[in-house]
């Protein structure tokens, strides 16, 4: 089996519209949930969210982009063009034949659902625009990837609700590693910040009204964020021979399925899949310096990702730090795990450990080093980044400092 | 039908029993309606009494609308009610 690295990485989120200025913004514990400003606001009861500013898609795409390109797939092309820069690599030949793209999405194009369900059921039109389809399918981002950066391998998206970029990642990881394809973009994103979105979730009651603060005693809910994150994965030989920069390795994955509950989470499946991704990597529980959380901010996420990290690491559970970044730009439901991937990297790379922001009140259920509210300086080796899905579909990466 | 017998046909319908079989002196956990269950009672009676319900289902004690019985709810209801008509 071959070695499997990430040699790019890019991202557009409510922290920033690139890797380094979300990770200043990490590294400073500063929020990127507001207001949420888009038609109809006033109709909402969660009025807050983790919502990018300042993206203007004239531009940087043209008239004729700007018409099959949904806010996701925007996304998906602003990170991969940073990613796949930083990388370096150019995709040709033979290897292009066998290099692709997977990515994670829950919702795909929404706003675009949104806006012609509102076109023909609100203002009655009987017209709608001839790429509809194209635009909000959600292979879109990926197929779009492919066709700017000539991928011709093995591209598809991957949609498992909250996991879906862990799920997308964790694949494009298990092509490289058997060598499948020499490269994969993988990652993930989400655009859901529109009225029909958030209306859908407002129904669930578990949004939070204020802020999202997980593993805090007074946490009441989780708060939607917005944006992408998108990867170069490389076979380790292949991009020391091109004298690529080496950001992290990618070590092991594991997936599990509770079986259980659409909605709640199970402390078993979450723990097969953190305990799978270490085996996966043989890796000692006792390296592991940092999780990043899945981190919802709701009780029932909290509490049992808690339990199931104690049950997988044991004493070690009150050595290592785990923390949310959830809590400064929001939950990007398909595309968070590839966000919150970047703090694992910053964790390996830089030795900086992203805190939990907004935390108040310790919770007797979550009684973990969650670095609360201010970044941490620390040397870790090996770096861990949890997902679990409604639906009980659960995705862990394991990542090793290079 | 008044609030209480209203209340008692949605909670009974989701808890798949007869509303004969619920009393006012019944939990939701009696009649084995768990959070997704009690999340869908809620719409059901917001929908039924065109009321907003303060619910969280991170925190279901918390807010002023106890669930505790059904007695508990139907008073919280008629106290929604009696406030939109204020």
């Amino acid at each position: 089996m071959r070695r499997v690295v990430i040699t790019g990485a890019g991202t557009i989120n409510a922290l920033g519209h690139s890797v380094p200025e979300t990770l200043e913004a990490m590294r400073e514990g500063r929020c990127g949930i507001g207001e949420l400003d888009f038609r109809d606001v006033d109709r909402l009861s969660i009025r807050i969210g983790g919502q990018v500013r300042g993206f203007e898609a004239e531009g940087r795409f043209n008239r004729q982009q700007m018409s099959l390109y949904d806010r996701f797939t925007q996304f998906t092309l602003t990170a991969a063009r940073e990613a796949i820069e930083q990388s370096g690599i150019e995709f040709t030949g033979e290897e292009a034949n066998r290099s692709g793209v997977v990515l994670g999405t829950a919702g795909g194009g929404v706003s675009t659902w949104d806006e012609n369900y509102r076109s023909v059921y609100e203002e009655g039109k009987n017209r709608v625009h001839p790429f509809v389809v194209p635009k909000l399918m959600n292979n879109a981002a990926a197929a779009h990837v492919s066709m700017e950066w000539n991928l011709r391998g093995p591209s598809f998206t991957v949609s498992t609700a909250c996991a879906s970029s862990n799920h997308a990642m964790a694949q494009a990881f298990a092509m490289v590693r058997s060598g499948m394809a020499p490269a994969m973009i993988t990652g993930g994103s989400e655009s859901m910040l529109c009225f029909g979105g958030i209306k859908a979730w407002e129904g669930l009651r578990v949004m939070s009204k204020d802020a999202c603060r997980p593993f805090s005693a007074n946490r009441n809910g989780m708060v939607q964020g917005e944006g992408a994150g998108i990867f170069v994965f490389e076979e380790m030989e292949h991009a020391k021979a091109r004298g690529a920069e080496i950001l992290a390795e990618v070590a092991g994955f594991a997936m599990s399925s509770d079986a259980a509950d659409i909605v709640m989470p199970s402390k078993q499946g979450a723990a097969r899949a953190m305990a799978g991704a270490l085996r996966d990597a043989g890796i000692d529980r006792a390296e592991v310096g940092y999780i990043n959380a899945h981190g919802t901010g709701t009780a029932a996420n909290d509490k049992t990702e808690c339990a199931a990290v104690a049950d997988v690491f044991g004493p070690h559970a009150d050595r290592l730090m785990i923390s949310s970044t959830k809590s400064m730009h929001g939950h990007l439901i398909g595309g968070t795990g590839a966000v919150e991937l970047l703090a694992c990297i910053m964790a390996l790379r830089d030795g900086v450990i992203a805190p939990t922001i907004g935390y108040e009140e310790p919770d007797p259920e979550c009684a973990l080093d969650v670095v609360p509210n201010v970044a941490r300086e620390a040397k870790v080796e090996v770096a861990m980044s949890n997902a679990f899905a409604f639906g009980g579909m659960n995705a862990v990466l394991v990542l090793r400092r290079v | 039908m008044n609030v209480q017998d209203k209340v008692i046909a949605i909670i009974a319908e989701q808890a798949v029993l007869e509303p004969s079989d619920v009393s006012p002196g019944s939990t939701l956990e009696d009649l084995g309606i768990d959070s997704l269950g009690l999340v869908e009672s809620i719409f059901a009676i917001e929908e039924a009494f065109d009321i907003q319900v303060p619910f969280n289902a991170n925190d279901p004690q918390a807010g002023d609308f106890d669930i505790s019985s059904v007695a508990a709810i139907v008073a919280g209801i008629e106290r929604l009610i009696a406030e939109k008509t204020a």
